[in-house]
């Protein structure tokens, strides 16, 4: 029964709406009576005639004019034919409205559309609409807004923002955004300054700047298009010549566009020799060739020479006719971008700003070296302990370094506080790998010494075997290790030289190893008693070291450092069972470049590496596969002329 | 001085190779009756009971005993510890799978253009091969590399040239500047690491990480079945195999045996000796790239399909393991070696080993294969260094002339001389 | 008597220590010497930078009638030059026979290609068997080296020098760990080494290097302290407070 009256009271309403049209509307509001006095021009809106009404709204200062702008933009507002009332209207189907008032933006009811004129701005109004709707959006108490509609600006800028941008720059009281105006307002005088004075001396004022705005406004103004012509043109726009068959210009470039502009006979297509000949099959003749005979491009050529003669095909340009009209015409740019002085001035500028973006990622690429440097080293730094200063080469290093990952993987299963996690993992890892490390030196390493190639191929196993233990307990797929928040994102200099905070962590911590091992090898027992064994075993024996425990703890230390550096290398790259055979030959590489026995021959080693890696990567830097071999190839070469490294170990030992 | 002639040692009686070493003629006759038995019971050529996927198995095996072959001229005899031995392997066969591809989609080619109105110009099925091969890498022209896959004698010389010129120029950097022992493994791995990537590349000319497939057919040879195709080349790698064995045996009979020997165990000695060290090395460095080459040549096609990753250093470690395992030192030794482990691993990670159900959990083999064989691998290293070829060395041998014990190493003084390093 | 070797101006240290300093010494061929001198003196970096082990930091080192630099050339071609060297410590080729070890070091062509086409005639077989019987090793031919006694590995060393036929012996201690009989022989062996080559002996026993009856020089911290008879030399005032210390 309720429902029933429901039912009846929501057809009656509805009726009623569209019965009794537009009662309901206030004509008197402030915003209704300017838009009335206004209401011829806005109701046939043509650029030529509009501005006063714009103008009007904008600067009523009625609360609702933003919105009936925005409105009036979207199409969405309407006039009564007979009243003509403005309202705004939302369509609910196609002969149904729901319409509003404009003033205080309060539903009126539904009617039919019969009785409504839609507004309707074409593309330039609306951008004037825009234009003054920037103004609101600009002018916004709520700074978020502002930085909107400046991002919406600097994303697509109009003429119109011009202006606009120009008012509102003196008012504005936060001064981070007062800057960004300021650079904006420059940015849109370049493009849409009213005179030439005007936009190069806003040119100017991005002299040096490094922004990708300034150079995105700068490019298009020095744009040009190459031209033919009997003779070069004297004229400002016109840039110096250029020689066909150059890098700037190819011979079939330059006679194509002598094709454009008519100024010569097309080229026949390529395979339109052949189309010709087929075109012109008559049994198994061409032209009075034998089909089967024409297997070679002369055969083909001289068959349709005689095609041309008898005029069933087009001749084809030749080479001398191509030449002559090559000759006959000189090719050179023209500025089309802008006016001649401004793309002059621009060019000038671009210059410059080229010569510092150029010195900037220089500054980038080394902060890149730098950050794959520290990664190297954290990678080399364990193998520099065993391989360096023991003497064993460990080609388990890297699933050392894997297992170190392996277990800040696990911690974060358990410990869901990312920054916790690590903080945790870094000494576990560092215990797990310190067992491993021990274990395997206990068990295959210690029977080994001084027969390092049979090391070589033991530890090698133990890498085969604990590597394919990671892929049966963690599968194949690669795992995440996640950084703390609080390395997320990046540091930024410019908008060229920037670096990641995980880098920076990695090279802190790089410089966090360093010291720790100069610590431990030069400033405690252990260090003492490593060093002694190194040199002379038998001596630092009878001398009451245990060589078997100092080198059992010099390689659980070695190995423990490389598990730190697995958690590192983990929250920089993917955790995979193959990670540790990813950087073992670079590890390697890093050592002995350096110099073998000599931590600061592995630091240099590993900025090498970084560097020359980086570096190659710049001049090809579509492959980092080109990257890595070149390098490789670099290090082979090197070791030519410094066999023993950087740091050479000198004296007798040495020379041994 | 007494008379010289009186005393002709007893050791220089006047035998022929093969019965100084008489391990060389067993080992010819056992391979002559197992490429004769495998043939028998091919399905090619004999009565059916080894299928033809099997005698391709042994027929690679083969040319792994081939390569693990070179392995030991050069690491168990001359003590260059390479791992780079499978890069060499690789470029043989990726210079054989280049004709190959290339002859294959030559007739294909032609056989398309000839339904063409016009007959095809050379460059119209030059480019019609180009498109074919290099479409999946994005490109359609042949790079320099391929200039000369058109011809077979040219490729054919190709497999040998390229590898060999490659172990020279890199052999002579590495031994000219005195790099030994582990710092030579490494810079060796650092060079097939280096090949391995550059072939990854897409740009490499040699189709990228898609590598060259389709070489198990042979081209213009369309009718003849896989099963003849397969005894065919398990034919020629056993020829290559013993003809391998042969020229191993030869050169480290002789003096030159001596002296590779000699530098593997003390290098300096033998330069104060007068001789150049480096011209040795060199020379062992090449003829075992070019053997290893020639290997590699004969394993593809019956591979049918060789990529990058066939190159990357794990290869060449394996190399190595096949022959510790072997016994190294002893040519008998990489062959049973790369055999044994070989087709054992084919067993185990091919899903045929039965799964061990330990109630808790169930080993599957495909999964914890490797991990065996590292283990095992370990284990060999550290507790039969010299591996399983030692075991002959347990065989009472039939004469007291102990001349014979020379094909292995002396392992106490191999290690007294290891750790002066 | 030529001139041989002529060693001028030599010096050689190592991290500071200089291991050779200025020294100069030369030796005709046929010509026996010995060389003495306390530990530390440079006896065995002179002879590193003889046989090209060791580059010298300056000097001189002029071999031969055609004046070869030895310091631009490599261990090898100074060993096919015709300088053979004994070390301290016997190092033969323990894992190969005796008979091995002594065709290796017989004066042949040295290059790969050669080396691996040769296959021993009856006279080089033979040069084995004579150079066996003068080191007393006929009855051990076939046995692997490895398995002989100290003192025997010393004999094969010096077999494989002579072997070599070089014009200059450089021996490095060779009696050491050999019995009085042993001695003899070793000292018949170098004494008609010296009839038709040049023999450079470095001893410290005194005993063993007045039966070699020659001149003697002795070396003092990387120089030439006193060259002469060693009867000379042992008066020597110097000598006599370096052996015996002040």
């Amino acid at each position: 029964m309720r429902h029933f009256l429901i039912l009846i009271w929501m057809v009656a309403l509805s009726f009623s709406a569209l019965t009794v049209p537009a009662m309901a509307q206030n004509m008197d509001a402030p915003i209704q009576q300017l838009m009335q006095t206004h209401g011829d021009a806005l109701a046939k809106a043509s650029r030529k005639t509009i501005q006063p009404a714009i103008d009007a709204l904008t600067a009523s200062g009625l609360p609702a004019a933003q919105n009936v702008m925005e409105r009036w933009q979207a199409k969405e507002v309407w006039r009564h034919k007979d009243t003509g009332a403005f309202v705004i209207a939302e369509e609910i189907d196609r002969d149904t409205i729901r319409i509003f008032d404009p003033s205080d933006r309060s539903e009126i009811g539904e009617a039919e559309d019969k009785a409504y004129k839609q507004l309707k701005p074409n593309s330039g109004v609306r951008g004037m609409i825009a234009a003054a709707l920037v103004k609101f959006q600009l002018t916004d108490a709520d700074a978020r807004v502002r930085v909107t509609a400046l991002d919406a600006i600097s994303r697509d800028p109009e003429a119109s923002h011009l202006p606009a941008l120009r008012d509102v720059i003196a008012t504005e009281s936060d001064p981070d955004i007062a800057t960004r105006m300021t650079r904006l307002e420059r940015l849109l005088t370049i493009q849409f300054g009213a005179d030439d004075a005007e936009r190069i001396a806003a040119i100017a004022h991005f002299e040096g700047d490094l922004g990708v705005d300034a150079r995105a406004a700068l490019n298009p103004l020095v744009t040009t298009r190459v031209q033919a012509a009997q003779e070069r043109p004297d004229t400002p726009d016109v840039l110096g010549p250029i020689t066909p068959g150059s890098d700037a210009l190819s011979r079939m470039d330059a006679y194509a566009l002598l094709v454009a502009e008519n100024l010569a006979p097309p080229l026949i297509p390529p395979g339109e020799v052949r189309a010709a000949l087929i075109r012109n099959i008559d049994g198994d003749t061409v032209a009075g060739v034998q089909v089967a005979t024409l297997s070679t491009d002369a055969a083909r050529n001289s068959a349709f020479a005689t095609l041309v003669e008898q005029g069933l095909a087009e001749p084809a340009a030749t080479v001398q006719e191509i030449d002559t009209a090559l000759d006959a015409f000189q090719f050179f740019e023209v500025y089309i971008g802008a006016p001649p002085t401004v793309a002059r001035a621009a060019h000038d500028v671009l210059r410059g700003i080229e010569a510092s973006v150029a010195l900037n990622q220089t500054a980038d690429l080394a902060l890149d070296a730098v950050s794959l440097a520290s990664i190297y080293f954290l990678a080399a730094i364990g193998l520099a302990i065993t391989f360096g200063v023991m003497g064993v080469i460990n080609m388990a290093h890297g699933e050392f370094i894997m297992m170190g990952a392996y277990t800040g993987y696990v911690v974060q299963l358990f410990v869901p506080d990312h920054t916790l996690s690590i903080l945790l993992a870094i000494p576990l890892a560092f215990m797990v790998t310190f067992a491993a490390g021990v274990a395997m030196e206990r068990l295959v390493i210690r029977w080994l010494y001084h027969r390092p190639l049979e090391t070589l191929l033991a530890t090698f196993g133990v890498s085969i075997a604990l590597q394919q233990l990671a892929k049966n307990i963690f599968g194949t797929q690669a795992r995440p290790l996640t950084a703390p928040g609080w390395l997320d994102g990046s540091m930024v200099i410019n908008d060229i030289v920037s670096i990641s905070y995980i880098r920076i962590a990695i090279f802190i911590l790089a410089l966090v190893f360093l010291a720790l091992f100069l610590i431990v090898m030069n400033r405690t027992r252990l260090g003492l008693e490593v060093r002694a064994v190194t040199q002379n075993p038998r001596m630092a024996a009878s001398m009451g070291i245990n060589p078997d425990r100092i080198n059992m703890l010099t390689f659980g230390f070695g190995s423990g450092i490389a598990g730190i550096a697995g958690v590192a290398i983990g929250l920089y790259a993917k955790v995979t069972s193959e990670m540790g055979a990813d950087y073992i030959v670079q590890s390697f590489m890093t050592v002995v470049v350096g110099g073998v026995g000599n931590i600061w021959g592995t630091l240099l080693g590993a900025t090498l590496v970084g560097t020359m890696q980086k570096g190659i990567e710049w001049l090809n830097p579509s492959n980092t596969l080109a990257a890595q071999t070149y390098m490789i190839l670099f290090i082979i070469l090197f070791i030519q002329f410094r066999p023993r490294g950087i740091i050479a170990l000198k004296g007798r030992a040495a020379e041994a | 001085m007494t008379d010289t002639t009186s005393l002709f040692p007893k050791y220089a009686k006047s035998r022929p190779v093969i019965t100084r070493h008489p391990s060389v003629l067993i080992f010819i006759a056992c391979l002559a009756l197992f490429t004769l038995g495998v043939t028998i019971l091919s399905e090619g050529f004999g009565i059916g009971v080894i299928s033809t996927s099997f005698v391709k198995t042994l027929g690679k095996t083969l040319c792994l005993c081939l390569v693990a072959l070179a392995m030991d001229l050069v690491w168990g005899y001359c003590g260059i510890l390479s791992l780079g031995h499978m890069a060499f392997f690789g470029i043989g066969g990726y210079a054989i799978g280049m004709w190959l591809m290339y002859a294959r989609t030559e007739i294909i080619v032609v056989q398309s253009l000839a339904a063409a109105p016009l007959p095809p110009t050379p460059q119209e099925i030059s480019d019609g091969i180009a498109t074919q091969i290099f479409g999946v890498v994005g490109a359609s022209e042949f790079p320099p590399i391929w200039a000369l896959a058109h011809s077979l004698p040219l490729q054919l010389a190709a497999v040998v040239v390229v590898p060999g010129l490659l172990a020279l120029i890199f052999g002579w950097l590495a031994f000219r500047s005195r790099v030994t022992g582990v710092y030579l493994s490494i810079l060796t791995q650092a060079m097939t690491l280096a090949l391995s990537l550059y072939l990854f590349q897409n740009d490499s000319g040699l189709r990228g990480n898609n590598g060259l497939s389709g070489l198990q057919n042979l081209p213009g040879l369309d009718a003849v079945p896989q099963s003849v195709v397969s005894i065919w080349f398990l034919w020629a790698s056993a020829l290559a195999l013993g003809l391998g064995y042969l020229l191993c045996a030869w050169v480290v009979s002789g003096k030159f045996g001596s002296v590779i020997r000699a530098i593997r165990d003390d290098e300096a000695r033998v330069r104060f000796l007068g001789y150049s060290v480096e011209a040795y090395k060199l020379t062992v460095f090449t003829l075992t790239a070019v053997i290893a080459a020639v290997a590699g040549a004969l394993y593809y096609p019956q591979a049918g399909i060789i990529n990058p990753a066939e190159i990357a250093p794990i290869a060449s470690i394996y190399l190595a393991v096949w022959v510790a395992i072997g016994g190294r030192g002893r040519l008998y030794g990489a062959v049973i070696g790369a055999a044994f482990v070989s087709l054992v691993s084919t067993w185990f990670t091919g899903g045929q080993a039965p799964d061990v159900n330990l109630g808790f959990y169930t080993i599957s083999w495909v999964d914890w294969w490797t991990v065996l064989l590292g283990l095992s691998f370990v284990a060999v290293t550290l507790f039969a260094p010299k591996g399983i070829g030692g075991l002959m060395d347990l065989v009472p041998a039939g004469t007291p002339d102990r001349h014979g014990a020379a094909l292995g190493p002396d392992d106490s003084a191999l290690r007294e001389k290891e750790a002066d390093k | 008597m030529n001139t041989l070797l002529e060693v001028s101006g030599v010096s050689k240290s190592f991290d500071g220590f200089k291991a050779i300093n200025n020294l100069s010494f030369q030796i005709g061929e046929p010509e026996m010497r010995a060389v003495i001198g306390p530990n530390g003196a440079g006896k065995t970096t002179f002879m590193d930078i003889i046989t090209g082990k060791t580059r010298p930091d300056e000097g001189r080192a002029i071999f031969g009638e055609k004046s070869m630099s030895l310091l631009s050339m490599t261990e090898s071609q100074i060993a096919q030059a015709g300088i053979g060297r004994k070390f301290q410590r016997p190092t033969v080729f323990e894992d190969q026979s005796v008979a091995d070890n002594l065709m290796m070091a017989l004066k042949k062509d040295r290059s790969p290609w050669a080396v691996l086409r040769f296959r021993p005639a009856r006279d080089d077989h033979a040069a084995v068997a004579r150079l066996a019987d003068e080191i007393g090793l006929t009855d051990q031919l076939d046995r692997k080296s490895g398995e002989l006694s100290h003192g025997q590995k010393q004999w094969l060393e010096i077999g494989m020098l002579l072997a070599q036929d070089p014009r200059l012996l450089l021996v490095d201690e060779p009696a050491a760990g050999m019995t009085p009989a042993e001695r003899e022989h070793t000292t018949d062996i170098l004494v008609q080494a010296a009839k038709t080559r040049a023999v450079v002996v470095v001893e410290h026993d005194m005993e063993f290097v007045r039966r070699l009856n020659c001149k003697v020089t002795v070396l003092h911290e990387g120089s030439v302290l006193a060259e002469g008879s060693l009867d000379h030399v042992t008066a020597d005032e110097r000598v006599i407070e370096v052996y015996l210390g002040r």
